[in-house]
């Protein structure tokens, strides 16, 4: 583990330099390994990246010489990136996967933008808040959209009640109740006015996410399906880049947009879009200098990569692996069986075992969300679960009270989980340690992606593999799947006393309302109902020609004011 | 041959249909909809995304909306690409497939065809022993290995060629090698061995003994039956190699309807699905069909409609 950590700090960036970000990602990585010496040297790596010049290559391969004989010759820099399979939409509104995500983040623009780790002003000039944490109030800038027009609250009016039309048909118009909206107007052209349920801190970060952002009226209406959004002739943009090709199943291309508010920090020409699906094609191809940018490495390339290739960067990600233990059947119905299962695994050496940088995860709320007080909240709840060896005293004991002294008599259990290899590996090694440290056997069962969710979300297994990427930076993304009755509570874990902690604190004044979300994740890990193994990492290979780029925090990549080097 | 035909097109209809029926209901049959997510979505939301692509339809309504749409060549909108309809993702992606497809074919016939002429000519030489290693090659190593090979060695080791995508005529070289491997050797491979079946003939002797020219015996007389078994393979070779290989246009980024085909699989795209295994279809049975209208021409002993 060591050897592999070390190496994934070393090559760790930090793309945003905001305190509370910077702040963020150091506890991670206390939290992750105690070695200070690291931090330095983390330290030195991020200074060194953000100050130094883009190394030049000896070959241009991004430059294009325009065709036309100028006497200047401009260069048209063109940045090439694989965005992989073909997104679904990237309509903003109908949009619910991170690879469109990816593009609408370089293509619009929300009322706040992330940038550099701190949450800017985006179309909205200014903000203002009421006393009682309840109204927004944005004011607009004099922003315009790509073909001339200017930006208004209106907007934003109709795009947000385009979402929340069910007819829509919008797979993230739910995000309005978690970011607990309650009404919003356009009080005229350039002031637009929110009110909220309750007070909720992560409110203003969503303002920068993509179900949130303006659209224009008569664009949508060219394909109100969302054809329209990759229809070059009738999508309408506001932020750095506009579509100027479409090729379904090949490529996008984006073009920057002259008219976004800060067109002149903007200095890509073009962004080729492409979408090659095969993780080795598109190494070969970023290897061989036909791509700048990839994310999607083959993952037995990954040791490799990590080792030898210092354009590959792996940040932490805010996402938790963890294995659901259902406990509606026997024996998980016995809170000490579930126990032991937690207890008895080495989730540093599952870590280890997988090679891609990830982290032990000792809660089910990832180190990626702070409290009121501006702690890392995953930290301070502490850890629940062993992160190494150390749990199988414990696990033993609590098995044989739970009446299975060694395993004896311990029923064969089923891990269930979606056709993957990694997947598979972790899988085997679980069943490798209960079988060695508890004594019990379990088999292992794999099922495709689609028919996988369905049968985990009724229940019909007894322990499934399961994960969670969070949508916004508050342990309410995690500790909000787990009320009675909810789609995502896998283990049907059935506790009144937490749905009522919840929904107490949905309300609650930030103080009481973080005292209420640590008690609540005290309840869900005392039921050892969900068993934590990692927290989630994002890796990708970004060419030294590419200077400026960043990935926000919730993990978009963001090319604004990206450039590329001659 | 008319009253022929047109047996045969209603056949093909039936077939089709066959096709169509069975693909529907094995589709429905899965566990897990276009809709499944890992975030539950709201019962109006769900409801309205059901409403709009008719999923909430009786199954037998579907399936005669379907059947209908498939007769006017309306393969209905694709679930999992916002805005694109499954003739769209045809319209795009065929020509695709079919431009590096018939290169392939081209190759697999020009060099194909000839080679095993050769080595059934001078069977048991050095050069039928090569040529025999070399399809024995070609028949074993499937062409996701050969397509990785040439990556390996051509685009990343001496970077000669395009890893990926379509463009110059440099981006072809790749995917019509890998794409043609196997059934340039199995053609070859056929060819010979018919073609020494063949020379066997009495006719093959009656023609030399009339003094005819060696050219003229092999090419008119010969050839022309040796090819039978060959053109029965290449019927269905077509149709499989013209509709896009899924493996070689993955690997290759190549943009064309195999690629489609298998997202539309792990996506539950259903639409795309069955539009693209109906396509492939309708183009299977039309070159079975063609094959079959071919051997009349090349052997007048096959009479057809008869």
């Amino acid at each position: 583990m060591n050897q592999t950590f070390a190496e994934c700090v070393k090559k760790c960036i930090l793309v945003d330099d905001h305190q509370v970000k910077k702040k963020y990602f150091m506890e991670g990585i206390i939290l992750f390994k105690k070695n200070l010496a690291l931090l330095l040297v983390l330290i030195m790596v991020v200074v060194a990246f953000a100050g130094c010049a883009p190394k030049v290559e000896d070959e241009p391969v991004v430059e294009e010489p325009t065709t036309e004989p100028v006497v200047e010759e401009p260069v048209v820099k063109v940045l090439k990136w694989n965005v992989g399979s073909e997104p679904k939409t990237i309509d903003p509104g109908l949009n619910a996967a991170s690879d469109g995500g990816d593009l609408i983040n370089n293509m619009f623009e929300g009322l706040m933008r992330e940038i550099g780790g701190e949450l800017l002003p985006g179309m909205a000039e200014s903000y203002t808040l009421s006393d009682d944490q309840i109204t927004y109030t944005f004011t607009l800038r004099d922003a315009l959209w790509s073909d001339g027009e200017p930006v208004t609250a209106y907007d934003f009016e109709y795009a947000w009640t385009r979402v929340l039309d069910p007819a829509t048909g919008s797979e993230y118009s739910w995000i309005f109740d978690e970011a607990a909206v309650d009404t919003f107007r356009a009080i005229d052209e350039k002031t637009f006015e929110v009110t909220l349920l309750a007070p909720t801190p992560y409110f203003l970060g969503l303002t920068g996410f993509y179900t949130f952002f303006p659209l224009r009226e008569d664009a949508v209406a060219k394909g109100p399906d969302g054809g329209w959004a990759i229809n070059p002739e009738a999508s309408i943009v506001n932020g750095p880049f506009y579509l100027e090709e479409y090729k379904t199943g090949d490529k996008l291309v984006l073009a920057k947009n002259d008219n976004y508010w800060q067109a002149d920090q903007v200095k890509i020409d073009k962004i080729d879009a492409l979408m090659i699906v095969d993780a080795t094609t598109a190494l070969t191809a970023y290897e061989a200098g036909e791509l700048d940018v990839i994310d999607n490495m083959p993952s037995e390339d990954m040791p490799r990569l990590m080792a030898e290739d210092d354009t590959f960067y792996i940040i932490p990600m805010d996402g938790v692996y963890y294995y659901s233990l259902n406990t509606t059947v026997e024996p998980l119905d016995n809170v000490l069986v579930r126990k032991a299962l937690n207890y008895a695994i080495d989730r540093a050496a599952i870590v280890d075992a997988m090679k891609g940088g990830q982290l032990p995860a000792v809660n089910m709320v990832s180190p990626a969300s702070y409290d009121n007080e501006g702690n890392v909240f995953s930290e301070k709840a502490g850890a629940y679960v062993p992160t190494d060896g150390s749990g199988v005293e414990e696990a033993k004991a609590a098995l044989a009270e739970a009446g299975y002294p060694d395993g004896e008599g311990f029923p064969s259990l089923e891990i269930m989980y979606n056709t993957s290899e990694g997947h598979k590996m972790v899988a085997e090694i679980i069943q490798e340690m209960w079988k060695t440290n508890l004594g019990i056997d379990v088999t292992l069962t794999n099922q495709e992606w689609a028919v996988f969710q369905d049968t985990r979300r009724h229940g019909n297994y007894q322990i499934a593999r399961s994960g969670w990427i969070g949508d916004y930076s508050d342990p309410m993304t995690y500790l909000g799947m787990f009320v009675t009755g909810s789609p995502m509570n896998y283990a049907r874990w059935d506790n009144a006393d937490y749905d009522a902690l919840l929904d107490s604190a949905k309300t609650a004044a930030p103080a009481d309302r973080f005292a209420m979300l640590y008690e609540a994740l005290d309840m869900v890990m005392t039921s050892y109902a969900y068993m934590p193994i990692y927290v989630y990492t994002d890796s990708m290979m970004v060419s030294d020609n590419v200077a400026d780029w960043e990935k926000t925090t919730r993990n978009v990549f963001w090319f604004g004011f990206a450039d590329l080097a001659e | 041959m008319g009253s022929y035909i047109f047996k045969r097109v209603i056949s093909m209809i039936i077939t089709l249909w066959f096709v169509i029926t069975i693909t529907f209901f094995l589709m429905h049959a899965i566990p897990g909809g276009p809709f499944t997510s890992e975030k539950e979505l709201p019962e109006e939301v769900l409801e309205a995304l059901n409403e709009k692509y008719h999923l909430n339809d009786p199954l037998y309504k579907q399936y005669f909306d379907y059947l209908a749409g498939v007769a006017t060549f309306d393969l209905g909108p694709s679930f999992k690409r916002i805005g694109v309809t499954v003739n769209d993702l045809i319209i795009a992606g065929f020509p695709v497939s079919a431009k590096v497809g018939g290169l392939a074919i081209l190759s697999i016939i020009v060099v194909g065809i000839p080679i095993g002429i050769t080595s059934a000519l001078k069977q048991n030489s050095l050069t039928d022993y090569i040529v025999t290693i070399f399809a024995t090659l070609g028949i074993a190593v499937p062409s996701f290995v050969i397509a990785t090979l040439i990556i390996y060695f051509f685009s990343s080791k001496f970077s000669i060629l395009p890893s990926h995508g379509m463009g110059t005529w440099k981006h072809y070289i790749g995917p019509v090698i890998s794409l043609s491997g196997f059934s340039l050797a199995f053609v070859s491979r056929l060819t010979r061995s018919s073609m020494l079946e063949v020379l066997q003939q009495d006719y093959i002797r009656t023609a030399r003994a009339k003094g005819l020219p060696e050219f003229v015996v092999i090419g008119k007389h010969a050839l022309k039956n040796a090819l039978i078994p060959v053109i029965t393979y290449m019927g269905p070779m077509i149709a499989a190699i013209l509709t896009g290989s899924f493996v070689i246009e993955r690997i290759f980024a190549i943009p064309g309807m195999g690629k489609h085909f298998v997202e539309s699989v792990g996506n539950r795209d259903y639409t795309v699905l069955m539009g693209i295994t109906i396509f492939y279809a309708f183009f299977a049975i039309v070159m079975i069909l063609i094959v079959d209208i071919a051997y009349g021409f090349i052997d007048p002993r096959i009479k057809l409609g008869e």
